[in-house]
């Protein structure tokens, strides 16, 4: 009788510690969201956008470089992936049980591991030490290398959702193998990829460590993809590291900003999830 | 067979340009390893093992010793780990096996909206919130527990402390998704047997656990993977001071967070490549982690399927 009421009283006990684990998991994330907002809120205005950094001592000033810069860096970072990542995720769903097929994926697998920091340390020696320069461009094949693999899985796995009819419809009508995955089953998973897109941008549009020495930093405005460029998280880092109360206020006006990106993302790509969902079931 | 070879061409044509780029992919892989070996040649081959077996870390003096880093590295991923593992198995156990499923979705979203976090973010949380708050706490220790090595020092706030908390909040959300759909992979049927046999809720869910526990320790290993790797937010907090301490409220280096803070200013050939080598070694190790951790979770996923009745082909399963 003793035993059976221990047995019950260290079930709810458990019970219990899962809903507290629940609440400690929590707690960081509503104070996170909670002072990014707060500090951020009474920093920004539109000053941040529209204006560039003022030196030291002078209060004021915004990061309009950094965001201009973070917007280049970032499409920079999609144009390189976006192609290397639908056509082999292409190639992992039409060929799948081939040997290229599972080294590719195993490769995706492998990238998405690597940390960050290594893919910047990648990029410096590919792209930055023959150059002898620093470049937006490095910075945007750093975020492209890490977009890559989320890209191309999010693609063969949406390839493979697509129903085998279609495919072997087109195929029926004489369409050839690349006419039928153009024209047929790549827009029947269009929506999917794009969401996959957005999920990859959430995921890079926060990244600070692979443009540290790729991307660099620069004071002033530039849309050369040749030269160093500003963005909006090493300026946060660099403003956070420093010992100036106003710089402060601008990196907690720049987190902002960046959480605001990354949840508008996750939000959309939900939003189109949610969508395909009800085309799948309609 | 005229007629045919169009086609077929197009097919040809197919094949080799999708082709081209998966196998792009693969030498972006293969290519880091490559470049990362190229660019720490100098110091493999200056310093060899001893690179490993140094404390001193003094570029001025254009002395390498690699071990502070490892030390910290290890050290904070380890007590992360410990802070973050029963917390993640909790809200995993909690979402899978006890919340109403009205709650399920929320719980899910939220736990992710803490992956999504920038690491950035978190940093610059942890310098003016976390940091703070922790050198509160290390004022407050008491003087008997002052005498423990593990918390000695002065109360500086930033250290290891606050790098592992900061790492153990950031590890959760993934440790945990992975642990959530491992659980979700245990048929039902585990627990309606040890309900059956009169167990209370928690034994039902502790057979659960055992049945999923290669998926669990991998899921585990992703977190570690993950922490190993971190970059910005322990770079912030950490106190950047390569020595080896036990002490908790110590400010310390990981490898990480040096390549973040010197890289960009390293003048010397010697002195790049021996970044680099700590980048090798980081892309190595969590390389042999991911990899280790992957397989446990396939594992878990393929030691269900012969219980599948009937095999169902794999378009349907994935649709489902």
């Amino acid at each position: 009788m003793t035993r059976d009421r221990w047995r019950r009283a260290l079930s709810h006990l458990i019970v219990v510690l899962c809903g507290v684990s629940v609440i400690l998991a929590l707690i960081p994330l509503a104070l996170v969201l909670f002072y990014v907002l707060a500090q951020g809120i009474t920093s920004l205005n539109l000053a941040f956008f529209t204006e560039m950094p003022r030196p030291v001592g002078e209060t004021g000033g915004g990061m309009a470089n950094s965001i201009a810069g973070s917007v280049l860096v970032i499409c920079l970072g999609a144009i390189f992936a976006i192609p290397v990542g639908i056509m082999s995720g292409i190639y992992a769903a039409e060929y799948a049980g081939t040997r290229l097929a599972g080294a590719v994926r195993f490769a995706a697998d492998t990238l998405n591991g690597v940390p960050s920091i290594v893919i910047g340390v990648f990029v410096y020696t590919i792209a930055v030490l023959p150059f002898r320069r620093f470049s937006a461009l490095a910075g945007g094949l750093a975020l492209g290398v890490m977009m890559i693999p989320l890209i191309m899985r999010t693609t063969e796995e949406l390839l493979k959702l697509v129903p085998s009819t279609l495919h072997e419809g087109a195929l029926a009508l004489g369409a050839t193998r690349a006419r039928a995955v153009f024209t047929v089953v790549v827009p029947a998973a269009l929506p999917g990829i794009v969401t996959g897109i957005l999920l990859a941008l959430a995921r890079i549009a926060g990244e600070t460590a692979p443009l540290l020495f790729t991307a660099l930093n620069n004071q002033f405005w530039t849309t050369d993809v040749l030269q160093p460029i500003s963005t909006l998280t090493v300026q946060v880092f660099v403003y956070a590291s420093s010992p100036y109360a106003d710089w402060h206020r601008q990196a907690w006006a720049g987190a902002l900003v960046l959480v605001s990106l990354v949840l508008l993302c996750s939000l959309l790509a939900r939003v189109a999830t949610a969508r395909m969902e009800k085309l799948h079931r309609g | 067979m005229l007629s045919r070879s169009p086609a077929r061409t197009d097919e040809v044509i197919f094949r080799i340009g999708t082709g081209a780029f998966a196998v792009l992919l693969i030498a972006i892989v293969v290519g880091i390893a490559f470049a990362l070996i190229k660019e720490s040649w100098l110091s493999i081959v200056h310093f060899g093992w001893s690179f490993w077996q140094t404390d001193v870390w003094d570029p001025v003096a254009g002395e390498f010793g690699a071990r502070p880093f490892i030390w910290g590295t290890l050290y904070s991923s380890l007590v992360a780990m410990l802070i973050s593992t029963p917390i993640a198995l909790g809200i995993a156990i909690f979402i899978s096996e006890l919340a109403p499923s009205s709650m399920q979705r929320p719980l899910v979203f939220l736990t992710e909206l803490l992956a999504a976090i920038p690491s950035i973010v978190y940093g610059l949380w942890g310098i003016f919130v976390l940091v703070p708050a922790v050198r509160q706490l290390q004022v407050m220790t008491p003087e008997w527990l002052k005498a423990v090595p593990l918390f000695s020092g002065p109360p500086l706030g930033i250290g290891m402390l606050s790098a592992a908390l900061i790492l153990a909040i950031m590890v959760i959300p993934f440790s945990s998704a992975v642990a959530r759909e491992v659980l979700k992979a245990v048929p039902q049927s585990q627990r309606e047997g040890a309900y059956a046999l009169g167990a209370t809720r928690w034994e039902a869910i502790r057979m659960a656990l055992f049945y999923a526990r290669t998926g669990i320790i991998g899921a585990i290993m992703l977190g570690f993977g993950r922490a190993l790797g971190e970059t910005m937010a322990v770079t912030m907090v950490i106190g950047n001071s390569p020595q080896i301490a036990l002490s908790l409220y110590a400010p310390q280096y990981t490898m990480a967070a040096v390549l973040a803070n010197e890289f960009a200013e390293a003048t010397s050939d010697l002195y790049v490549h021996a970044l680099v080598e700590i980048g090798l070694v980081l892309f190595v190790v969590t390389l042999i982690i991911n990899g280790l951790s992957r397989m446990l979770i396939w594992s878990m996923g393929r030691q269900r399927r012969p219980q599948n009745v009937a095999p169902v082909p794999a378009r349907a399963r994935s649709a489902a």
